[in-house]
């Protein structure tokens, strides 16, 4: 018997006789042998279960994670610091083993947890309505686009230079078949450009995609932009980072009207870049549009509050190809985290957790542009900010994961000519003797 | 079953009185039963142009979603608001208040393919 799998040689041999062949190679006779590959698969024999484990160990050793390493990477991923409490209610077998479940109104704790996150949701961004959640910040985008090509019966989505490049290509792909025509608006000093929008909106515009704060950190401004788009019609999606929102303006009193992101800095753990979720939050006219689950509140046959999937009609499974999205189902475990970690923080807590990144923020890009060889490129910004460094920004994240740092994200492999630029975020995590150290390092690197 | 004599119909349950070249487009006493209670109706805004057999509205029930084909091609000259607040009218009265279209047709002779009473009573029972 193999050590991996937990059919004996015997159990084997009785499923081929149930089938009435006697051995495996004669299940295979059906495929043309010239199409069959002879001889044994060149592998490694199969490794014990503690030889994998340390090997693994190795990779990871050798890579090094923020646990290893001080990290000021961002780019749409956060470094936060999540409460013990948040794993260990995520953990009860009651949430970790239930998917959303089919027959919905059965599992009430499960729909009043999605419905709490989706009211918390709408307290963060100031809109009407938020779904329970979609698969992560990228796809999210994607939804938002198409929403806003169903809602307008138009085709042409305007997005910023200034938006996360990887949601742009995530959007393009997921869009592909739909009919999709995106165009770009290009920045101006590191935001959005107003003129570059104005120039390129018509009457065949569905919507217009800004994130804020941008991919490179700066600050975009919603008002002045929505000022810019006269057509009603035209929805204006933004894309936010939800830590900010607990000091910025919500987007909902911004004139937005569709608001999306990643919602991974709600307690969820960087983890590799997933499992994430998405969230999606929009304004009232959007409602019977929107894509993913619902949950809401209702009254039971004993007059008891009790909580329902709502609006089903625009799922697949009963409205088929003319659902509003292939989406039909959420990131529930993560949405779940989410919720608790809000709650754990509660709305000061949450505030606290925001200010202490602008300040360290700002108290590390001053350090930093103060240096020789070294300049602050971000205006006005939240928790992220992008510096030009002496030399290669690439070979300097190289050096400075030998020294113990992540320093930060490359601009060269997303934007042409930025090789000196590197993308920095600080969370709440970041102590002032972290980022003396960084400023340290790259005070004694030269390029 | 209230089926009157006086409309035109289709095979997708829809009912049509011709007034000119406007048509007034509703949904069978038969499908709102069939439906059940209606929650929302969407409606396409007036103006709005369409193909034969384009799909110009949508009608939602607790438990499932209908369309509502246009029987001939066209623009849309109205569409009844009055449904936004109260889509039951479809359930109360299909033939009258519960209307949901009006099309100037733009080849009136797409007519000819509808059934008359007679052929839906016959089609559905």
């Amino acid at each position: 018997m193999h050590q991996y799998i937990p059919n004996s040689d015997d159990e084997q041999l009785k499923m081929l006789n149930e089938v009435g062949i006697a051995s495996f190679e004669e299940l295979l006779e059906s495929l043309p042998r010239a199409l069959r590959f002879n001889g044994d698969l060149p592998l490694p024999l199969a490794k014990s279960e503690l030889e994998h484990k340390q090997d693994v160990q190795k990779i990871i050793s050798e890579d090094g994670n923020t646990s290893t390493h001080i990290s000021f990477l961002g780019a749409g991923s956060y470094d936060h610091y999540i409460p013990h409490i948040v794993d260990v209610l995520i953990s009860r077998s009651e949430f970790y083993t239930a998917y959303t479940p089919y027959q919905a109104e059965v599992s009430q704790g499960t729909l009043q947890a999605m419905y709490e996150y989706q009211s918390m949701i709408c307290e963060l961004t100031g809109m009407d309505l938020a779904n329970s959640s979609m698969y992560d910040g990228a796809s999210a985008m994607a939804e938002a686009c198409l929403l806003a090509s169903r809602h307008t019966r138009r085709k042409k989505i305007l997005i910023s230079r200034s938006v996360n490049p990887i949601y742009v290509d995530v959007a393009i792909t997921y869009a592909h078949h739909q009919g999709l025509d995106f165009e770009f608006v290009d920045m101006d000093n590191g935001i959005t450009s107003l003129d570059a929008l104005g120039s390129k909106l018509d009457d065949t515009t569905a919507g217009v995609v800004i994130q804020n704060p941008n991919f490179y950190g700066g600050l975009e401004d919603l008002v002045q932009i929505k000022s810019k788009i006269n057509d009603e019609k035209i929805q204006l999606i933004a894309v936010v980072n939800p830590i900010s929102l607990n000091l910025l303006e919500a987007p909902g009193n911004q004139g937005v009207d569709i608001a999306v992101g990643e919602g991974q800095s709600l307690g969820n753990h960087m983890s590799f870049g997933g499992p994430y979720l998405g969230f999606m939050a929009v304004k009232e006219p959007l409602i019977r549009k929107v894509p993913g689950r619902i949950a809401g509140e209702s009254i039971d046959v004993h007059g008891e509050r009790a909580f329902v999937m709502v609006l089903r009609t625009r799922e697949q499974d009963i409205r088929r190809e003319r659902a509003t999205s292939n989406i039909c189902t959420n990131q529930g475990l993560n949405a779940l985290t989410a919720c608790i970690y809000m709650s754990a923080l509660g709305k000061n807590g949450l505030r606290k957790v925001a200010e202490l990144c602008t300040q360290k923020a700002h108290y590390l890009a001053e350090a930093i542009a103060s240096l020789d060889g070294y300049a602050l490129d971000t205006q006005y910004f939240f928790n992220e900010f992008v510096i030009e460094v002496p030399g290669s920004a690439k070979q300097l994240v190289k050096q400075a994961a030998v020294a113990g740092f992540f320093a930060g994200v490359s601009l060269s492999q997303f934007i042409d000519g930025a090789e000196n630029k590197l993308l920095l975020a600080v969370t709440e995590k970041r102590s002032k003797t972290d980022m003396d150290a960084l400023v340290n390092f790259l005070k004694e690197y030269t390029g | 079953m209230n089926v009157p004599a006086e409309l035109k119909y289709t095979s997708d349950h829809e009912w049509i009185r011709v007034e000119g070249d406007v048509i007034t487009i509703g949904i069978t006493d038969y499908a709102q039963g069939e439906l059940g209670d209606v929650v929302f109706v969407e409606l396409p805004e007036v103006g709005e142009e369409f193909a034969q057999a384009d799909v110009a509205a949508t009608i939602e029930a607790v438990k499932t979603v209908a369309d509502v084909f246009l029987p001939v091609s066209g623009s849309i000259v109205a569409a009844n608001e009055s449904l936004d607040d109260d889509s039951e009218l479809i359930n109360q009265d299909a033939y009258g208040a519960g209307w949901i279209l009006k099309v100037k047709m733009s080849d009136p002779s797409q007519l000819d393919a509808l059934m008359s009473a007679e052929d839906y009573i016959a089609s559905i029972s």
